[in-house]
């Protein structure tokens, strides 16, 4: 399957939809999408991999160079997955020290705004 | 088999990769492993294809015998370029990366340092390799004149053919 992306706004947080694969071939449209938010001034992301089917380092690679450009404006980028599949990239490279990620978008929400 | 050194391709081969695997009799457990190291080797390679070979094919060879299912992912994209080592990190055995590659000083995110108006790499030097090591049961990594060969095996469980 490929990959669909959508966003929207959820108590002051933009949520990403992720959906599909992400591989070499996908991953720079979920790049220029996450660039285009923080260009927008979104810098306070969840990224919903809920339905993500397929994850690999250059999905994680995409991430990283997300989590780096809201940190550069003091922002957040959280990640919300309980599958276990992908799950295990994120601990094979050590990912889970550097992400937070959560059950839910609204349990990621809460956690974030908790932490303001 | 070999294919045409694009993106687009890597998901084909590691479909490809992850039916063989099962009708050899690989374990359905291990099934999302193969297909992702898999993919993780093809990927490295179309990189370093298209780098510095696009017109050469990456080549995937999967075979099942001696009770292991083995894939072995060659590029044929030779480096003078004077990079280090094949992770860009502590290497460990066999070439492979050695423990705590993940957070590496500083921010504590891998990859390479990336300001934020300048692209990210798409694929973190070394990270890919990482995943593989992470995941194969079986890796040993070469490096000849021509390229770089992985070679990754799982282990047959009964035959299935």
């Amino acid at each position: 399957m490929d990959l669909k992306l959508d966003h929207h706004t959820k108590d002051g947080i933009e949520v990403v939809d992720v959906e599909g694969e992400i591989d070499v071939y996908t991953a720079p449209r979920l790049r220029e999408l996450l660039i285009e938010l923080v260009n927008n001034g979104h810098y306070q992301l969840v990224v919903n991999m809920e339905k993500v089917e397929f994850l690999d380092s250059t999905g994680l690679g995409v991430l990283v160079g997300g989590l780096k450009r809201v940190r550069a404006h003091d922002g957040s980028l959280d990640l919300v997955c309980t599958q276990e599949r992908i799950l295990k990239i994120f601990r094979i490279t050590g990912l889970t020290k550097v992400f937070g990620i959560h059950d839910t978008v609204d349990e990621a929400i809460t956690v974030r705004k908790s932490e303001k | 088999m070999s294919f045409t050194p694009l993106p687009v391709h890597v998901r084909t081969a590691r479909l490809v990769a992850t039916a063989v695997a099962r009708r050899s009799g690989v374990q359905e457990a291990l099934l999302d492993e193969v297909r992702l190291a898999v993919g993780e080797a093809c990927s490295r390679a179309v990189e370093a294809h298209r780098a510095h070979c696009p017109a050469e094919p990456v080549r995937i060879e999967l075979t099942g015998a001696d009770g292991r299912f083995e894939v072995v992912v060659t590029d044929a994209a030779a480096r003078d370029d004077g990079s280090q080592g094949l992770m860009g990190g502590p290497e460990g055995e066999n070439g492979l990366p050695g423990p705590g590659y993940g957070l590496p000083p500083g921010d504590g995110l891998p990859g390479e340092d990336v300001g934020a108006d300048e692209p990210d790499p798409l694929l973190p030097q070394g990270l890919g390799l990482a995943v593989i090591a992470g995941l194969a049961d079986d890796v040993k990594i070469s490096r000849t004149p021509a390229g770089l060969s992985i070679r990754m095996s799982w282990p047959l469980g009964e035959f299935q053919g």
